[in-house]
């Protein structure tokens, strides 16, 4: 999916503000291909969090830009009367085809095979990457022009591909923006919501050789010197390489929903198309489209309806690409699939709503996520899709208030706060078997207390004791560790000589 | 009506005056209010931070103390939100059919103070004097989980004396987030950061909110701050008059 927000027309294909130099995604010399970031060996969410919470510059950068659209898809949603209806409808249909996906996926390979199309399967993302490596070298082709796609950057397609030779070209303006900074996306929909026009002009200079020499930082022409880089390469491109929003079973159809236009190119110009879809995008049929339709542009870019949204249904013969592969990508979908609680996730149809609702990803923007989905979805896809063993992705569950804005906003209606809680217990299990750890002995103590009201009051009345010594005039400003997490920035409040059972029991008589 | 007190383990270690508060304001309404000493913790933090297993006997304590009550009421909108949204699933989880049964039984009854008040029991004027200029934070679970709306509102606007101010941005988040306020402090603190200006940006000389939690943290960086405004429990306001300001 396109961004609508990067294009040329609005105040700039990202807000002011200079990029957060933070979370170590910048391995430019040593990695394993130069020049590329990557996922790999990131840190935990709050340690990168730290970094960008510190850039006040690009706090207010998110604070304005996620105000902004959060007001206008209030106001889009707003229109529509039957917004709780679509979706509850979204959800139903979503929940539905998931819990008949294998009947829904062979209908689909069967039909975009009956218009000529082909269908590869891809268990894992080195799979997915490995087949489209092929394809292109099959096409005689040594470099590809890419519609933004959420399933490549989860594969690393681009990476991969260059360690096969082959160029990527990303033809989004934003993706753009951020393939020429040696950069990681950090929003799904606004990937370079963390760069400046100034930054933006920067890059163009630095990476795009046919920029012109009188580049400004003004979006227009910021615009134009992409469009002119990216004309030549959309005309003499042998191999389009896209994702989908929507897969179609009934027809075999795949839908991409867009903006700048760069995506019906990738689509339509060049001889063979292939698109990189995770399972979980499938819609039955054509009727159920028009929900999500209604759902997707309102809920992401606060638009009635967007600019773009192209259809194709195998191949057309003088009509378009002549060779279409579809790789249907699994790569954890599956596993997340068996999961009771945590399929739901599955339903996301990439909006990135919860995002610009979410006061977390507010002050730390998408960085921080350690993966291309950031944001509240995100810390419950990613460790789902990848497990809970990486520091980041154990880390992830955490990173949320549960304070519930972005489950108001989802489309389809995913529980994200259920959700996190719930793969918050399936981190703290997956630690359960091995050393203890001090966080459990807490937990452990700290539950045997909770439970009896006998060792609870025994608690306060050391806690009156304990707070006497640290305290003054009822305020705690500095406790040992951990808690001096809460105290550096925040006074504790002593505890008061008589609990509230206490002074129950002194008035009134033990009760029951 | 008799009422259990479910005071919750944080208002009943660190804020008594919030419990004793909601005595206040239920027996001056004709109830009969109990506080069942076999309560403690409902089993939200540990729940909430992963330790689901350690939370099912917290919600057997709750059942057990709470059980034939015609209604639970408490001064934290979370905690009512853990028993009434999360209590089903721990059963369920736990496999223990009569824990299901208790839950099914106390769970619906459950209520917190601001929805018992306005919504169960109807009343919007308590009784209240507070001549002081006051803003509402609608704290996340109150507003996202428990939907009670306008409640705490409508509640505020009928005390006497009472100037109730609007909070800009009122429905953020504050950031505190249980262990969340912990495990991402400067996260926790940079979201507060922004609370704490938009109520000093009111001009309120007190913030009220309906769960303590969020009041500590909010109140934390109020304090340190030296901004000279008080945070207070909704209950606590309620239970003023003219006679006992």
């Amino acid at each position: 999916m396109t961004p609508p927000e990067t294009a040329g027309q609005h105040a700039g294909p990202a807000t002011a503000g200079p990029h957060p130099e933070t979370v170590g995604q910048h391995p430019a010399a040593g990695g394993p291909h130069p020049g590329m970031p990557t996922y790999l060996g990131m840190p935990s969410f709050p340690v990168a969090a730290r970094t960008a919470v510190a850039d006040s510059q690009l706090r207010r950068n998110l604070a304005h830009a996620t105000h902004t659209i959060r007001a206008k898809r209030a106001g889009a949603v707003g229109e529509l009367a039957d917004w709780q209806e679509l979706r509850a409808a979204a959800k139903a249909i979503k929940d539905h085809t998931l819990a008949n996906l294998d009947t829904y996926l062979i209908r689909l390979e069967e039909n975009v095979t009956r218009a000529g199309g082909h269908v590869h399967w891809a268990q894992d993302a080195a799979e997915a990457n490995a087949i489209v490596a092929g394809l292109v070298r099959a096409a005689g082709a040594d470099r590809v022009v890419k519609v933004k796609s959420m399933a490549t950057q989860e594969t690393g397609l681009n990476e991969a591909l260059a360690a096969d030779g082959i160029g990527a070209l990303e033809t989004d303006l934003a993706e753009l923006i951020v393939q020429l900074g040696h950069d990681l996306p950090s929003h799904i929909l606004v990937p370079a919501i963390h760069r400046n026009r100034a930054e933006i002009r920067e890059i163009f200079r630095r990476e795009m050789p046919d920029a012109p020499d009188d580049l400004t930082d003004e979006p227009r022409m910021l615009a134009a010197a992409a469009r002119s880089h990216l004309r030549q390469a959309f005309l003499s491109a042998k191999v389009g390489v896209s994702g989908a929003n929507f897969a179609i079973a009934e027809t075999g159809s795949l839908v991409v929903v867009e903006s700048e236009g760069n995506g019906r190119m990738c689509v339509t110009l060049p001889q063979t198309l292939i698109s990189v879809v995770g399972i979980e995008k499938i819609l039955p049929t054509w009727r159920d489209l028009e929900v999500f339709l209604a759902l997707l542009p309102r809920s992401s870019t606060a638009e009635r309806m967007n600019p773009y949204t192209s259809v194709w249904t195998g191949v057309t013969p003088g009509d378009g690409p002549s060779d279409f592969h579809l790789v249907l990508l699994d790569n954890g979908r599956t596993t997340a699939l068996a999961d009771q609680v945590g399929r739901q996730a599955l339903r996301c149809i990439r909006c990135s709503a919860c995002l610009n609702v979410c006061p977390v990803y507010e002050r730390v923007g998408g960085h921080a996520y350690g993966s291309p989905y950031p944001g509240p979805i995100g810390a419950i896809i990613s460790p789902q899709l990848r497990g809970v063993t990486s520091e980041v992705d154990a880390s992830l569950p955490y990173a949320s208030t549960l304070c519930g804005a972005c489950y108001d906003v989802c489309p389809v209606a995913i529980n994200i706060p259920e959700a996190l809680v719930y793969l918050r217990g399936k981190v703290v299990d997956a630690k359960r078997d091995k050393h203890l750890s001090p966080e459990r002995a807490v937990f452990g103590v700290s539950g045997r207390v909770l439970r009896s009201p006998r060792l609870l009051a025994a608690a306060q009345r050391a806690g009156y004791l304990g707070g006497r010594l640290v305290g003054r005039s009822g305020r705690i400003r500095r406790l040992p560790p951990p808690l001096s997490a809460w105290t550096e920035t925040r006074d504790a409040p002593a505890p008061p000589r008589e609990s509230f059972r206490a002074w129950w029991a002194r008035t009134r008589g033990t009760g029951r | 009506m008799r009422i259990g007190l479910f005071v919750t383990c944080l208002t009943d270690t660190l804020f008594p005056d919030t419990g004793k508060a909601v005595v206040t304001v239920l027996e001056r309404l004709g109830h009969r209010v109990e506080f069942p000493a076999g309560q403690a913790c409902c089993g939200q933090m540990h729940f909430n931070t992963g330790y689901r297993r350690e939370a099912t006997p917290m919600a057997r304590g709750f059942v057990a103390a709470f059980g034939g009550f015609e209604a639970v009421v408490t001064p934290s909108a979370s905690c009512a939100a853990m028993v009434r949204e999360y209590y089903p699933a721990l059963a369920a989880e736990a496999a223990d059919e009569s824990l299901a049964r208790a839950v099914a039984q106390v769970a619906p009854r459950t209520y917190e103070l601001s929805e018992f008040l306005a919504d169960v029991l109807g009343v919007t004027d308590v009784g209240a004097y507070f001549p002081h200029r006051v803003t509402y934070h609608p704290s996340c679970h109150s507003l996202r989980m428990l939907r009670v709306g306008d409640a705490p509102a409508r509640l505020l606007r009928a005390v006497r004396g009472l100037d109730l101010v609007d909070l800009p941005d009122a429905e953020s988040c504050c950031g505190f987030g249980g262990t969340f306020a912990v495990k991402n402090p400067d996260v926790s603190a940079a979201i507060c950061a922004d609370k704490v200006a938009a109520i000093r940006q009111t001009g309120a000389e007190v913030v009220c909110a309906a769960d303590n939690s969020c009041l500590m943290h909010i109140g934390g960086s109020l304090t340190r701050q030296r901004s000279g405004v008080a945070t207070m429990h909704l209950a606590e306001i309620l239970a003023r008059t003219e006679d006992a300001p």
